[in-house]
């Protein structure tokens, strides 16, 4: 068991190591580099000489690679091009920024992902399943750009309730921000719990249908001791996996609703160092959404394996 | 009058299809189980055996609905009863025994909660009087260390341990009634008759009531005191066990008993033509006008009740029953299969090892396999041309991964695979020629799975005689009808789809397919199995006239010993994937000298309620070979010493040609035989 951890975590730092080569062979490729985009038509002889000297870029790319994944590692992404910061100091807020929309949209919609796909399962082609899942099915086609703007136009716009765009800046305190996260968090949520509220019933239906069910009615299980004890650890252990997906889906998310809403989080400066062809800082994002995305995965490959029985003897005995 | 336990009158269950009608699954069934009585019900799938058992639980599975009748339990109707009630009664009057225990036991509990839940809900005892109890039913299902299985989750216990468990389950609220739904269907042959003697004992033991629904002839002799045979949603026939084995008075059960292959026969029983009815299409008429010998245009348009012969006790739904009670035993026919085998080579297999073992870092570098244990070893094996040859054993043994390994599609780990004599083939599919693929063709178990439900017959068929023969437009079309005329399969089937067929019917077109190929080797991987007892003789039937045709040799797997003596030459006995014991199938048969094949042929359940199983090793499953020593040790009864476990049996020969691996010698062994 424990040897299964370490391997999935050196697994881990594997692909890690494999998306920051991906990400610096990239931004060496592409023509141009940090010098010319910020010396724009001055970008020739002694002035571009002396920008390669001072920002490091006139030694051989594999030595720079190395430098820069020493300081990564420990938490150093070296300095943005366009404001000239720590990039460490620009992200920090906007980690948490996006740390608050996402959790926020995460922790609202699992719980009630879980109980409209409970609820949908147990009443099947009842009245409650039909209107829910009328309700998911037309959540789940609506891309987050379009809900994000009528949720705009209906609620900013014609009933005033809530600001429609974010325009407090990067650091305000949580309390300030609370308003204006509301419409993203919405936004966000939507679509995600749809879509996992659709995993989880398919998934009650497909144990609801098991021969161990019918043996437990059989067997004279009341009905909720049976929902309880026989279905839901069983049919709840594969949705791990597809929340952890979908988490991992509202990384993309994060990043348009955060645009249309204007909000001071990662996603918006993804967009904002692309733009600027703020390399280093583009670099820097990159390896921290691919951390992200790893370690979510990690946890859910390790929570399933501890909650299934299965998994946990097989790897002892092995 | 003795007292009924549960009483069914004019039970009708059915569902509705999409164009409406009412297709019904079960009609009229009436019928009254006694107290303290065994009552087997038998049928082929699809007749409606294991939805009656259920109702007599008050369950109706999602889809089906009442149409009509109850099924009465104390004089009350259980198809009525509100869930609340249902529940005092479930699992503590009438309990069920399913047919899959793997499946049917819940994942994420362990085995001791599970049962304890029955105690639970069943019975007024407290929580240390309830871990004893829990204790004391594992012990009576003969498990061993209950307090360690107690602990255990379902999927850490073998095939036979999990039914088991489901017994003890079932036994926890002490029910008046027992339904048990195939409960050794699945399970090995010497694990199914130490499970049935177990049920026997309970039956004798608690006095308990019992229904036992089954395909399976062999098993519902060992147990039941009356039979009750259904046929497309109808009784046919239901009298005392005895009678209905010996003198059965209905067509249909007399045509099923005279096609079950017997081990004391070798050659293949008679088949019985066509298959069952689907639910909704009969029109009118008796259900088996169409596959009776013994119809007449009455049959065709009037549908015979059923009738109760005081003098026989038995009730029979047949016009004509009387022909058959004149008849007396029923006489197998059997068509003796001639050993056309020549006397040269066909296939060789010499020292050939298989590995599971998951392989080192360093040896998947060097693509090698290092395993001292292998799951397959020294496999030595001559085929010869035209020959059946048969591998047999229990799950486990290895014949399946042979077999896989002579198709090319599981790496040996040593040995040579020889073709013809002098060509060697690879263990590796990529390594082979187009013609070495031809010459080898495979029938799989399940034709469900083995035809792709997206092709028509005819482009199913078509597959092989494109690849290997390059046949196109009219010839093709020629060839498949040639081929589909072959299997008795007539020229409208080629635009037909799997799904729309019947299993007897799929497997002859899978059949057809290996044979487009015109291959000199056949792998039959439990052809039969899958299929229902009326359909397998006729399989059966047909690869032998096949075979006489062609010439083609088969290497036939199977763990059902009665097929593979109606149908092989020679017998090849496989424990933990060593060979015990190859020989001429009637030596083999015949004096059973490996102490393995003396389990084997000792477990095998006929249907005869005078042919009980013999019982001689205990029923443990061995996760691996044993290290060194002969590969038997753990579960031989016979074993003569130190040497059993230190060195592997020298192989002895008997005088008519059957070679046996063992430490005792051949003569000691022959005579200690039953």
């Amino acid at each position: 068991m424990l040897f299964l951890i370490i391997k999935r975590i050196l697994l881990g730092f594997i692909t890690l190591f494999i998306v920051s080569i991906i990400t610096f062979v990239g931004t060496e490729i592409l023509p141009g580099d940090a010098c010319t985009t910020y010396l724009e038509r001055q970008a020739f002889g002694e002035q571009l000489e002396a920008c390669y000297r001072r920002l490091g870029l006139n030694v051989p790319a594999y030595e720079r690679y190395v430098s820069w994944a020493l300081n990564a590692i420990q938490g150093d992404f070296g300095y943005s091009l366009s404001g000239e910061m720590p990039i460490k100091e620009v992200l920090g807020p906007r980690i948490k920024n996006s740390l608050v929309l996402a959790s926020a949209a995460i922790f609202i919609g699992i719980p009630i992902a879980l109980i409209l796909g409970i609820i949908t399962a147990l009443w099947r082609d009842k009245l409650p399943d039909v209107a829910i899942s009328t309700v998911t099915i037309f959540a789940m086609t609506i891309p987050e750009f379009i809900s994000a703007t009528l949720l705009i136009l209906i609620i900013a716009i014609w009933l005033e309730w809530l600001p429609g765009i974010v325009i407090v800046p990067t650091d305000v305190s949580f309390l300030e921000l609370l308003p204006n996260i509301i419409l993203p968090v919405v936004a966000i949520a939507m679509i995600m719990t749809a879509h996992m509220a659709r995993m989880v019933r398919s998934s009650v239906i497909q144990v609801m249908a098991s021969e161990y069910v019918q043996m437990a009615i059989l067997k004279g299980v009341p009905y909720w001791k049976m929902v309880f004890k026989h279905v839901l650890p069983n049919a709840l252990l594969p949705a791990i996996n597809v929340v952890a997906l979908t988490i991992a889906w509202l990384l993309g998310g994060v990043v348009v609703t955060e645009v249309v809403f204007n909000y001071p989080g990662l996603g918006r400066l993804v967009i904002e160092s692309i733009s600027n062809r703020d390399l280093p800082t583009v670099q820097a994002l990159a390896i921290i959404l691919a951390s992200i995305y790893v370690s979510i995965n990690l946890l859910a490959d390790l929570l399933t394996l501890m909650l299934n029985p299965r998994l946990k003897t097989l790897q002892i005995r092995k | 009058m003795t007292e009924m336990i549960q009483k069914v009158k004019n039970l009708s269950i059915g569902f509705r299809s999409k164009k409406g009608e009412e297709i019904l699954i079960l009609k009229n069934i009436t019928t009254n189980i006694k107290k303290g009585e065994t009552v087997g019900i038998v049928g082929e799938s699809g007749s409606g055996k294991s939805t009656l058992a259920l109702a007599m639980m008050g369950y109706v599975k999602h889809g089906l609905y009442t149409i009509g009748g109850e099924c009465q339990f104390n004089s009350s109707n259980l198809l009525k009863m509100k869930s609340k009630d249902l529940e005092k009664i479930r699992g503590r009057k009438i309990a069920m025994i399913p047919q899959n225990a793997g499946q049917a036991l819940t994942p994420n509990l362990k085995i001791g909660y599970q049962i304890d839940e029955a105690l639970q809900l069943h019975s007024d005892l407290e929580e240390k009087e309830r871990e004893k109890k829990i204790s004391e039913l594992l012990n009576k299902v003969r498990l061993p260390s209950p307090e360690t299985i107690a602990l255990r989750y379902p999927h850490e216990l073998s095939g036979g341990q999990q039914q088991r468990v489901a017994v003890a389950m079932a036994l926890a609220g002490t029910p008046d009634l027992l339904l048990l739904d195939e409960p050794t269907t699945g399970l090995d042959v010497t694990t199914q008759a130490h499970v049935l003697e177990l049920l026997n004992f309970i039956a004798k033991d608690t006095g308990t009531s019992m229904v036992y629904v089954s395909h399976d002839l062999g098993a519902i002799a060992q147990v039941s005191d009356r039979i009750i045979v259904m046929y497309s949603g109808e009784i046919v026939l239901e009298g005392p066990s005895r009678d209905i084995l010996k003198k059965p008075i209905h067509p249909y059960t007399h045509g099923l008993l005279k096609s079950i292959p017997k081990l004391s026969l070798a050659g293949l029983p008679e088949s019985m033509p066509g298959s069952q009815p689907q639910p909704g299409t009969i029109q009118g008429g008796c259900s088996f006008f169409d596959r009776c010998n013994f119809s007449d245009e009455n049959c065709k348009s009037n549908s015979p009740k059923l009738e109760f012969l005081k003098d026989l006790n038995t009730s029979v739904r047949c016009f004509n029953y009387e022909k058959l009670v004149n008849e007396n035993q029923v006489s197998q026919t059997i068509n003796k299969i001639k050993n056309k085998s020549q006397d040269k080579e066909i296939l060789n297999l010499s020292e050939v090892s298989i590995s599971y073992a998951k392989q080192k870092l360093l040896d998947q570098v060097f693509n090698r396999i290092s395993d001292d244990n292998p799951t397959v070893k020294d496999i030595n094996i001559n085929i010869k041309k035209g020959e059946t040859i048969a591998l047999v054993g229990e799950s486990g043994s290895g014949k399946s991964t042979i077999l896989k390994s002579i198709a090319g599609l599981l790496r040996t780990k040593d040995g040579l695979i020889r073709f013809d004599e002098n060509r060697n083939l690879s263990s590796d599919l990529r390594e082979r020629d187009p013609n070495d693929l031809r010459i080898i063709q495979l029938i799989f178990q399940n034709p469900d799975e083995s035809l792709n439900p997206n092709h028509t017959v005819e482009e199913i068929i078509a597959q092989p005689l494109k690849l290997y023969f390059g046949l196109k437009g009219e010839e093709l079309k020629k060839n498949i009808i040639d081929l589909l005329q072959k299997v008795r399969l007539g020229e409208f089937y080629t635009s037909r789809y799997p799904r729309q067929l019947s299993g007897g019917e799929k497997q002859r077109v899978a059949v057809a397919r290996a044979f487009a190929a015109k291959p000199d080797i056949i792998l039959c991987d439990e052809v039969t199995s899958a299929l229902d007892v009326s359909v397998q003789a006729a399989v059966l039937n047909l690869l032998q006239q096949l075979k006489e045709d062609f010439g083609t040799t088969y290497i036939f797997v199977s763990h059902d010993l009665a097929v593979v003596r109606a149908i092989s030459d020679r017998v090849a006995v496989l424990y933990q994937g060593r060979l015990c014991e190859v020989g001429p199938s009637n030596d083999v048969y015949k004096f059973p000298s490996h102490p393995y094949t003396e389990v084997l042929l000792g477990a095998v359940l006929e249907p005869d309620p005078d042919i009980k199983p013999k019982l001689v090793a205990e029923d443990i499953v061995e996760e691996r070979p044993p290290e060194k020593g002969c590969s038997f040790q753990g579960r031989c009864s016979r074993i003569v010493g130190d040497i059993c476990k230190k060195e592997i049996p020298p192989w002895q020969l008997t005088e008519s040609g059957n070679a046996i691996r063992c430490h005792i010698p051949i003569k000691e062994l022959q005579k200690e035989q039953f």
